[in-house]
């Protein structure tokens, strides 16, 4: 009998021994997977230059390897401009989307593992990418093209480093001001709407951190003892005032919208009169017959530009070449202009969108000249180490933390 | 030649000594069985977690995004740093207030369905109580926009009777009425349970004492009910504490933000892994501290 206790009792403490131990090794071999010695003298130093600007591009593009994995937003690998690719090159085309930029991120950890050969990233990641040695040099000169984008999408900071692509810029769109034409009955010229107590309880913004660099690019021209010359390189003196415009905001504002949908039902119901939205929104609205238009006011906007980013570790870079070059075209960058509802970078779009859809080249903005969208600050990713190259700005984690400070 | 019927005797004494090992080795026997669920609780449940406990003790480089596998404190005590404190406390006085709306909606529905309805209606108020779990949480949240937005259906009923427009879309009121809707079947079922399980003796005996109704209530149904409304409580409370949906959709007014978004936006924008582990310990925390109480007043033996 206390033979059985006893043993009883040693193997519930065997369990026990095992049921602490066990976590702790399986953790500690996941740590130590991570903690390789590559990626640790990575994180360390303060590298300024892209690990992989060195690496020598390819000089002509080969026969197709029969495959291409790409990297997504849902709607950018539509099968409308997917099966001719897949037609006249013979590369299969596999698709995996990602949710966030953050995603985007964290798939192509370590070069795209050998798995991946493109991502369709947002300037927000690009640079991430870029100095996490993610992505790698592209041979421009194969994407025949190219010439046609707009000149200031050819070479944009968020993809061009040092005269070095990671790649080739895909279409773009502005974060503009949305209003209602019943409150305001002449465009707004001013972003001060939205940070106005006239509208108080009546503005929506978006859930972002990166809506700082909005506030930042108010405070431009109206504080200009800030000094504030580029919204995603703040000092931290122009960063807090910033932050301290948008903790005035907080009371006046309805919601921080997550989803377009949000939004979209916010101005519907009449909840909202003024926000920050994107041209899909204000077409949205205007299609289900809500008196609302958007603008891009004095002060300038920011918006999102996206690129196709080649893997630094892609397997199949000649199918990788050929979808860079394809997706380039007039013909396919109208068609997912429309599809998406964003504007082409292709200068030469604008009458095959019209041919698509009516009417759409105006209303996304593609026949707009080059100065029009000068007052656009692309997203990209604010980093501590700025262009002054004295590295006192304020990265994106302080953003993030500081946006919760905000939202309260 | 060995005969088909000599294997097969070997083979079955082969069975009975391993069998007859088993049975005399009663520890091999409990090992064998448990191991596989065993394994899959340590692996999959417990190991993440331990994971994520060290991840909570790194931190990301400012520069490059990536994680640095450096042991530092500094995720820890950017939890004291305006406004994660306010955001924690609101968030416990949420779930708090959520758990005591929910226990007084259900405790007087349970005593119902337990102690009153007929079997046919109790039934049907079974249903009643589980169909709405039956439907997606997202298209239950999404019904809530609808009544509490302007010109809604809590606007539109509240204006008919002249008392004006609550406004209250994507406040912290919405979040404590929506949640509450939502867990409430997760506390109408323990007390049920608990409830159903007094005996009728026991009644009729207080009656016999001398109670009145009220009396009876007081010192015999709520006492044995309690358990019910703790085991209730323990859902609802850390539900609560960690769901992300509810705010982003009925929330992301001015000063709503809870711990559950707070963690989502540092995975999901920010890509820090380490803050957000670390703010996933406070909930486990509370939840720990919790149970550790519940089971101090003895809600686990009653159970």
């Amino acid at each position: 009998m206390s033979n059985q206790l006893f043993s009883k009792r040693r193997s519930q403490r065997a369990v026990m021994v095992l049921a602490v131990a066990l976590p702790l090794l399986i953790a500690g071999w996941v740590a130590g997977a991570g903690a390789s010695p590559g990626r640790a003298a990575r994180g360390a130093g303060i590298d300024l230059t892209p690990p992989t600007q060195n690496m020598a591009p390819q000089k002509s593009i080969g026969k197709g390897e029969g495959q291409l994995n790409l990297i997504a937003w849902e709607g950018y690998v539509q099968s409308q401009w997917v099966k001719p690719f897949e037609r006249a090159t013979g590369c299969t085309v596999n698709a995996k989307y990602a949710g966030s930029s953050s995603e985007m991120v964290s798939l192509m950890a370590n070069g795209g593992g050998g798995q991946y050969d493109l991502v369709s990233a947002s300037g927000d990641a690009d640079l991430r990418l870029i100095y996490g040695g993610d992505v790698k040099p592209v041979n421009i000169k194969l994407i025949p093209s190219w010439k046609q984008l707009r000149p200031f999408l050819q070479s944009p900071d968020f993809n061009t480093i040092n005269g070095v692509h990671y790649g080739v810029s895909l279409q773009f769109g502005p974060n503009d001001l949305l209003y209602s034409t019943k409150v305001f009955p002449k465009a707004p010229t001013s972003w001060s709407g939205i940070y106005s107590k006239t509208y108080a309880g009546r503005i929506t913004i978006p859930n972002n951190p990166i809506q700082i660099a909005d506030a930042a690019l108010y405070l431009a021209p109206h504080q200009p003892s800030l000094k504030i010359t580029d919204p995603y390189e703040l000092t931290q003196s122009q960063f807090n005032a910033a932050v301290n415009l948008l903790k005035q905001q907080r009371p006046l504002v309805k919601k921080y919208w997550n989803l377009a949908s949000d939004e979209i039902s916010l101005f519907a119901n009449g909840e909202t009169v003024v926000g920050a939205a994107w041209p899909y929104q204000t077409g949205q609205l205007k299609a289900a017959g809500d008196k609302v238009a958007d603008t891009i006011p004095s002060e300038g906007a920011t918006g999102w530009a996206d690129s196709w980013l080649l893997a630094t570790k892609a397997p199949h870079p000649n199918c990788a070449y050929k979808w860079m070059a394809y997706i380039s075209t007039p013909q396919v960058q109208a068609e997912q202009a429309v599809s998406y509802g964003e504007t082409p970078d292709n200068s030469l779009a604008c009458p095959l969108m019209d041919k698509l859809s009516k009417g759409s080249c105006e209303s996304l903005h593609a026949n707009e000249p080059d100065a029009y969208f000068k007052t656009i600050k692309f997203w990209k990713t604010p980093l501590a180490q700025c262009d002054n190259g004295k590295n006192d700005c304020v990265p994106f984690q302080d953003w993030v933390t500081a946006w919760t400070q905000i939202t309260g | 030649m060995v005969t088909a019927e000599a294997r097969k005797g070997r083979e079955s004494t082969g069975v009975a000594r391993v069998s007859a090992a088993l049975w005399r080795r009663a520890w091999l026997r409990a090992a064998l069985t448990l191991s596989p669920p065993l394994a899959w609780f340590l692996v999959i449940y417990l190991a993440s977690l331990v994971v994520m406990l060290i991840t909570a003790f790194w931190t990301v480089n400012p520069f490059t995004n990536n994680l640095q596998h450096q042991l530092s404190l500094s995720n820890f005590a950017a939890l004291f740093d305006a406004p994660i404190p306010a955001i924690i406390g609101r968030t416990v006085l949420l779930a708090a207030l959520v758990t005591v709306t929910d226990a007084i909606i259900a405790l007087p529905f349970a005593y119902f369905m337990a102690r009153v309805a007929t079997p046919r209606l109790r039934n049907a108020l079974f249903v009643g109580v589980l169909l709405p779990l039956w439907a997606s949480y997202l298209a239950r949240v999404y019904a809530w926009i609808v009544i509490l937005t302007k010109d809604g259906t809590l606007d539109w009923t509240t204006q008919h009777l002249g008392l004006g427009s609550p406004n209250i879309a994507y406040t912290n009121v919405a979040m404590w009425i929506v949640f509450s809707y939502i867990w409430l079947p997760f506390m109408i079922l323990p007390v049920y349970g608990a409830l159903e399980r007094i005996p009728d003796s026991f009644i009729e005996a207080s009656a016999d004492l001398g109670a009145r109704n009220w009396r009876t209530l007081r010192s015999v149904v709520l006492p044995l009910a309690l358990p019910g409304v703790i085991a209730g409580s323990i859902f609802t409370f850390s539900l609560t504490l960690g769901d992300y949906i509810t705010p982003l959709l009925i929330g992301s007014g001015s000063g709503t933000n809870l711990i559950g978004n707070v963690i989502y936006d540092n995975i999901g924008l920010a890509n820090n892994l380490p803050f957000a582990a670390a703010l996933a310990f406070v909930p486990i925390v509370i939840m720990t501290a919790y149970l550790l109480v519940a089971r101090a007043l003895g809600a686990f033996e009653a159970m």
